[in-house]
């Protein structure tokens, strides 16, 4: 058991570390250095670098040493706490992102609620009632959530939206609360709000989930147990979901260390539909305007978070599923 | 007695399972597929995608860069079908544009007196079909008049360009860009799958922990930092080929884990065994006896990652990250479609959603009834 968690761990860093790698590749991949972004940025507002000046930037970041070097300078100020300034907003990037990553955090949290609260009964209900002609609807509507992109939903939704009841969709604040101070009133509005992205985004995952659930409740339903159970005359209801339906469930709970990667990225590009504040809209702008240390430092913070939430979720795992503690599973 | 009776029913018997047993597992996988009908139609339907493709130019109305600022946002014409005699005549009304004196702006209302008539291979804009020969023969057009005349099948953006011909030349890049992707990807993932079935031990471990740490990662965002890093002056082409790359780079994981999966059942198999001890090199195990026996399997693999590449391709065009205009792709007409005003002026740009729906639907369909197929166990 100790065994798993460490392996998990170990798992667990190794990503943030290849996620960190791939940030500064990022970070770096646009021509020039970003003390030149950022004398390019301050000589447009009107002030002058000195030479000089600009020199003592470089040695800041360690511009003038190998890129390994580099790279090591920038991640001890990572691991500080210091993520850089954005250039654009001229802010130090921990100020500019604020709220927004926790918004981010919340759609993606209810869009994985959601989820499940769909997928596991309709999957019950379609593996128990297999061919039935709502296991066909629902089979099909699974279908569409897994073609549908994510955007293209969210873009027709809005535009029915519009055309049919006139309402403009998007935001998670009416405008009363968008600039207020936090609230009961304004966690009361952000719960008004949050339904429609969190189901767009979780429609996706759902219809996989749902398959997934079908399937496995089908093999486990043509058990011997299960014939067993009802010769002993056990009340359907019960011979289901008393074993079947658990053992099931295993599988269920290890898709989410998939589901939330796909969800967290789900939720950046509705977003951008949307427009919910969240990262996405930061993100995007960010790297049109090629404001690295924001757009590398967003993506790092997203990254990391899918990768703690994928960790949770695997001792989750491990609490459900007794062969993982026994250490008899992979 | 019962000997011969035997003897005389056993050749009919054989007769149809010599040919199950003489199949090889393409003809087998076939046999089980014909038997599924939603994916024997999604798979004609991806046919017919891909002719599209093919036929793009062929298939377009009018040149899908030709901009005209007075016809910005004309919406879908009618087709009438018949003359008032009766006689099956298709045609549209000619587009009468005239001045709203209150808001000053160019309206266009189509004007039943003036009638234009469509017809088959007309000419047109000049193209390169199969990008060899050189032609102006359109499939559709209006007869003896000037193409950009007025024939909007889907209504026109708001520089005046005919979406209906846009949408084809999007069809041919979208769906492209996915085979592209796809065979990067299996190429990575035959690779290192392949390796990592095969060897096993410690290699093996490395390659599936690469994998997981790939899938772990939110694919988006990562995405959108490395096409965002392409330099701007880079040509169409060389956008288009790096969008791809970035695609695949993360799309082989899940070729590679069936990869692997199939090498490491097929390994404990009798006639790998046999053709070991038959004193088959390696190489020729792989390819003569393994390969052929997963062939059905990276197919069904294959069809299920295309419409991934797809998704990915639309979502990052349509974020304005991945090929930018004068490239056509279904991303890039359906960032046109992007804010609600648009949407509200001309909901018809909308239309590119049906084709990107359809066609991953399709795949979706063909892919699930080729794994079906391919693993009569699975």
């Amino acid at each position: 058991m100790i065994a798993y968690i460490v392996r998990r761990l170990i798992l667990a860093l190794l990503t943030i570390w290849a996620i960190s790698v791939v940030t500064f590749v990022i970070i770096q991949l646009p021509p020039g250095d970003f003390v030149d972004a950022y004398i390019v940025q301050l000589s447009a507002s009107g002030s002058v670098v000195r030479f000089e000046e600009a020199q003592a930037l470089r040695q800041l970041y360690g511009l003038d040493q190998p890129v390994w070097v580099q790279y090591g300078k920038w991640i001890i100020r990572v691991v500080q706490g210091d993520f850089g300034a954005s250039m654009e907003w001229n802010r130090p990037v921990t100020e500019v992102i604020g709220d927004r990553l926790w918004m981010t955090i919340v759609i993606s949290f209810a869009a994985i609620i959601i989820t499940w609260g769909i997928a596991l009964p309709i999957g019950i209900y379609s593996a128990v009632r297999q061919y039935s002609f709502a296991d066909y609807i629902f089979t099909f509507v699974g279908f569409v959530g897994i073609a549908v992109p994510n955007f293209l939903l969210a873009l027709i939704i809005m535009y029915f939206g519009f055309k049919l009841f006139d309402l403009n969709i998007g935001g998670l604040f009416s405008s009363d609360y968008q600039l207020a101070p936090w609230s009961w009133g304004k966690v009361w509005d952000l719960m008004k709000h949050l339904p429609l992205p969190a189901v767009i985004l979780a429609l996706a995952g759902t219809a996989q989930l749902i398959r997934i659930m079908r399937a496995n409740l089908l093999d486990e339903l043509r058990r011997p147990y299960v014939t067993t159970a009802r010769a002993r005359g056990l009340v359907e209801w019960r011979a289901v979901m008393k074993y079947p339906v658990r053992a099931a469930l295993n599988p269920f709970a290890s898709t989410i260390g998939y589901l939330l990667p796909f969800v967290v990225s789900g939720s950046i590009v509705i977003s951008l539909v949307l427009s919910l504040p969240t990262v996405g809209p930061l993100l995007l702008r960010a790297l049109l305007a090629q404001d690295m240390f924001l757009a590398g430092t967003i993506v790092l913070l997203l990254g990391i978070l899918t990768v703690i939430g994928t960790f949770i979720s695997d001792l989750i795992l491990m609490w459900i599923d007794p062969r993982i503690r026994a250490g008899m599973h992979e | 007695m019962s000997g011969a009776v035997a003897d005389q029913a056993v050749p009919l018997v054989t007769a149809a399972e010599e040919k199950i047993a003489i199949a090889s597992q393409l003809q087998l996988t076939w046999w089980r597929l014909r038997r599924h009908r939603l994916a024997v139609a999604s798979g004609v339907l991806v046919i017919l995608f891909y002719l599209v493709a093919v036929f793009a130019d062929f298939l377009a109305i009018t040149s899908p860069h030709a901009t005209n600022s007075a016809r910005s946002y004309i919406p879908p014409q009618t087709i009438h079908w018949f003359d008032e005699d009766g006689s099956f005549k298709p045609h549209v009304y000619a587009l009468k544009g005239r001045r709203d004196m209150r808001t000053f702006k160019l309206v266009y209302a189509p004007d039943p007196s003036d009638k234009r008539y469509l017809a088959w291979f007309v000419e047109g804009y000049g193209y390169e079909l199969f990008g060899l020969i050189a032609t102006k023969r359109h499939l559709l057009g209006i007869d003896r008049g000037v193409p950009e005349d007025a024939l909007f099948l889907l209504g026109t953006d708001q520089l005046g360009r005919d979406v209906w011909s846009r949408l084809m030349l999007a069809t041919r890049t979208s769906l492209t860009i996915g085979l592209v992707g796809v065979a990067l990807s299996l190429f990575l993932g035959v690779l290192l799958g392949g390796i990592s079935g095969l060897y096993g031990g410690a290699i093996d471990t490395v390659i599936q922990r690469i994998i997981e740490v790939l899938r772990s990662i939110p694919t988006i965002p990562l995405w959108m930092g490395l096409a965002a890093a392409l330099p701007n002056d880079w040509s169409v082409i060389q956008v288009y080929m790096a969008i791809t790359v970035i695609i695949s780079l993360i799309g082989w994981t899940e070729l590679a884990r069936v990869v692997r999966g199939r090498f490491l059942a097929l390994r404990e198999e009798d006639f790998v065994t046999a053709a070991e001890l038959a004193g088959a090199s390696r190489l020729r195990i792989i390819f003569r006896h393994m390969v052929p026996s997963f062939m059905s399997h990276i197919i069904a693999a294959i069809s299920l990652a295309l419409p991934a590449m797809i998704i990915s391709e639309t979502t990052l065009s349509f974020l304005g990250l991945g090929l930018r205009p004068p490239a056509i792709s279904w991303g890039v007409l359906l960032q046109d479609a992007q804010d609600i005003q648009a949407l509200a002026l001309a909901p018809w740009l909308l239309v590119v959603a049906v084709p990107v729906i359809v066609v991953i639907l399709a795949f979706n369909f063909l892919g699930d009834g080729l794994r079906d197929a391919a693993d009569p166990y699975g």
